[in-house]
């Protein structure tokens, strides 16, 4: 049954094999962790963070799951025996919350743990206020913010009293906002549990933390010690295996002034997901050739639904969005009058998730449905796709499945679908989401390159580094009255 | 974020407690089978429209809105009319034949079955209604596990389960407006549906599996006895409800019974 106090981890020689798959995923790690220590795991994308983390959790199953090599211990005991002992946390708020109240919400873990109804109840009221959320029980989870529920999420593991918290990526998801609010709990935080987390945003969470472990993707450790040492000494081969090292320099640079002709315009815009639901009105924006415009603001303000709108995909709801005569369909200068395949070379769209958008099975095929549809010739299409997997660091990648790449492979990858048919203008919806930084910079890189060759690019963001170095012009959506102020 | 989301309702205002907001939802289970089982024994006009009157005298004990229930009631009281008509047309014939086309036959036996089938789909349909519409479905699945025993484990992954449909249809919108946007929207829209549902499965599936894990990390079946938050119990008014249902049905019956109208079905 649960002790107190914080939990002692010791990882020797461990390693983890996915069943079905020829490499291990984590490969002979060893470390010591004393309990109340803060750790922040880091590594680049592939070398097994979050298996490490779900091994700690003992969440990864049976053998029948995988083959594990060496031990893992928690307090001396596997993690499989201790549950209730370890609380886990995972980075996408949605899909953690389990009950429709947040009271029931963060009882469910006592509950299951068989905790006496009143001590529930108390440590309820505990764990939400240590978190800072002043909300009342009764209140439903589906109305609560992406950083209200990962605190909700964390003060569900907190009410079982952990002695090892675990932390995956809890604020990758986040606007700033929701990312201060989270790194705020969990730096109130008892300090009597271990602490472990997995994170790209190193410069928010390294000064709360007391040491620093990264995963070599070949195997063992690649550094470990306080953060202030590890930044210092090994800086340039974390940040070229995609940790983003706090106050490393990018090797970007914000791009000139806008230079081109308009391309799209929007005259007195309301937009919404539906006829009843209008979240923005009034808006009158422009759009110019060879020109990068950032769109941020808070979540929930409209963002998405303008970039949908603008992109032809959402009706308007009242006003209307006007392409240039230059690039009127058959339908005429609305772009969500024209017809899907006239999209391609006018509009393109970059999803928020990228596997929204993949329709095909293998990669050559998801680069090749764009120029098929537009009719391209079948030379000019194999030349565009093997044009475009070299320009996109793809082409070793051609045979597989869009479904199994990695997180920065498949934004890649939904980019370079759109890059295909060349479109006057491209819309992003969040694209740096939850990039290390290798990905990060080939992909901020190529936008920049792309707004060089003409294209005019749209982006929604709440990353800025993104408003520094794509926000050639910047708009800050705000809620109604008097919504968009374009600076 | 998710437009189906912001359209929920928040659950801070609750409308003032109603008598039957005391009673455990397990024994509304039990209270909508007594007033509807024994209605599948007859079908006549009397017992249904007896049984339709004496529940609706009880609103004011249900908490339940007129507004709501009217709402609620549209879709029985468009449906009970086509139920019906095939009555209508299609019985076999009796008594007077007042019109003969086809093989539609109206004759007073069977006017008198399209009435009773009409009541009788609004009979089945009100209980429902009045007993279910202010029924949590956390509370649910407290009394469903607590008093009925159903498996815990069951009982709460389908209820956390359900909470996944909204995410389902927020996915569905995507997948569509990206097809467009990847200029296959043109054509094949049978093709593109099944597609779109085939990836919309992957989707659940892998969303399930989250969730599983989160429940997990919870300690969700972990095998230690567990203990409830919510207490589900049953009271006096538990047994009052059962008692007024059997005699709802007891009048509505009897009615049926006295004035000559029963008629046992397939008699």
């Amino acid at each position: 049954m649960p002790r107190g106090g914080g939990a002692r981890v010791a990882a020797s020689g461990w390693g983890w094999r996915h069943a079905g798959r020829r490499a291990p995923a984590v490969r002979d790690v060893s470390f010591t962790i004393e309990p109340g220590e803060r750790v922040l795991l880091l590594g680049a994308s592939g070398s097994g963070k979050s298996t490490l983390l779900a091994g700690l959790a003992g969440l990864l199953g049976g053998a029948d799951e995988g083959d594990e090599t060496g031990t893992l211990l928690i307090d001396g005991e596997r993690p499989e025996a201790q549950r209730g002992r370890i609380g886990l946390v995972l980075q996408d708020p949605d899909s953690q919350v389990v009950l429709s109240r947040v009271g029931d919400d963060v009882a469910f873990g006592c509950e299951n743990l068989g905790i006496d109804r009143h001590e529930i109840w108390r440590r309820v009221d505990d764990a939400l206020d240590s978190v800072g959320l002043d909300l009342p029980l009764t209140r439903s989870t589906a109305a609560l913010s992406g950083g209200q529920k990962q605190r909700l999420a964390l003060a569900g593991v907190l009410a079982m009293r952990p002695g090892l918290l675990l932390l995956d990526e809890p604020t990758a998801n986040l606007d700033p906002e929701g990312v201060a609010e989270v790194r705020d709990a969990v730096a109130h935080i008892a300090s009597d549990s271990t602490l472990i987390i997995v994170e790209h945003r190193t410069d928010v969470w390294a000064s709360l933390m007391t040491r620093v472990i990264v995963l070599d993707a070949a195997g063992g450790l690649l550094a470990d010690g306080p953060p202030a040492t590890v930044f210092a000494s090994r800086a340039v081969e974390l940040a070229a295996s995609g940790v983003w090292v706090p106050g490393m320099p990018l090797p970007l640079e914000p791009g000139s002034a806008p230079v081109g002709e308009v391309v799209l315009s929007t005259e007195g815009l309301a937009i919404g997901r539906a006829v009843s639901s209008v979240v923005l009105r009034d808006l009158d924006l422009e759009f110019r050739a060879a020109s990068s415009t950032v769109i941020t603001g808070p979540n929930g303000v409209g963002k998405s639904t303008l970039a949908l709108t603008l992109a032809g995909l959402l009706p308007e709801r009242a006003g209307r969005v006007r392409a240039s005569e230059r690039f009127a369909g058959r339908g005429g200068t609305r772009p969500a009058g024209w017809r899907s395949r006239e999209l391609l070379t006018r509009i393109g769209t970059v999803f928020q998730d990228p596997e929204h958008q993949f329709i095909t099975s293998t990669v050559r095929d998801e680069l090749a449905v764009g120029p098929r549809a537009v009719k391209m010739t079948v030379a000019a299409v194999d030349a565009r796709v093997d044009e475009l997997l070299v320009r996109l660091d793809l082409a070793a990648l051609a045979g597989a499945n869009p479904f199994t790449l990695s997180g920065g492979q498949k934004r890649r990858l939904s980019v370079a679908t759109v890059l295909a048919t060349n479109p006057a203008v491209m819309v992003l919806d969040e694209p740096t989401f939850g990039q290390d930084r290798v990905s990060w910079i080939a992909l901020v890189g190529l936008l920049a390159d792309q707004v060089r060759r003409g294209t005019s690019v749209v982006s929604v963001t709440h990353d800025p580094e993104v408003v520094r170095i794509l926000g050639t012009r910047r708009m800050e959506l705000r809620t109604q009255p008097d919504t968009a102020a374009a600076a | 974020m998710s437009a189906v989301v912001a359209e929920r309702r928040d659950l801070d205002a609750e409308s003032p407690r109603a008598w039957l907001d005391g009673v455990n939802p397990v024994t509304r289970l039990l209270a909508a089978v007594v007033l509807s089982v024994p209605l599948f024994a007859s079908i006549d006009a009397v017992s249904a429209s007896v049984a339709v009157l004496l529940e609706l005298a009880l609103l004011p004990f249900t908490g339940v809105a007129l507004a709501v229930l009217a709402r609620r009631a549209l879709p029985l009281v468009a449906f009970a009319p086509i139920a019906g008509l095939s009555m209508l047309l299609y019985a076999e014939p009796g008594g007077t034949v007042h019109a003969r086309f086809w093989l539609a036959t109206i004759s007073d036996e069977s006017i008198r079955l399209a009435v009773a089938v009409a009541l009788r789909v609004i009979a089945l349909g009100i209980p429902t209604i009045l007993l279910f519409s202010r029924v949590d479905p956390t509370r649910l699945a407290d009394a469903l596990a607590q008093v009925a025993h159903l498996p815990s484990r069951f009982v709460l992954g389908v209820l956390a389960g359900t909470r996944l449909l909204g995410l389902f249809i927020d996915d569905w919108r995507s997948l569509s407006m990206a097809r467009r946007a990847r200029g296959v929207a043109d054509t094949g829209a049978i093709r593109r549906f099944a597609s779109m549902a085939f990836v919309l499965l992957v989707f659940a599936v892998r969303r399930g599996s989250k969730l599983a894990v989160a429940m997990e990390a919870r300690a969700f079946g972990s095998g230690l006895p567990r203990t409830w938050a919510r207490p589900s119990t049953l009271s006096w008014r538990d047994g009052v409800l059962v008692v007024v249902a059997v005699a709802i049905m007891a009048a509505a019956i009897g009615a049926a019974v006295a004035t000559g109208a029963f008629r046992f079905v397939g008699s």
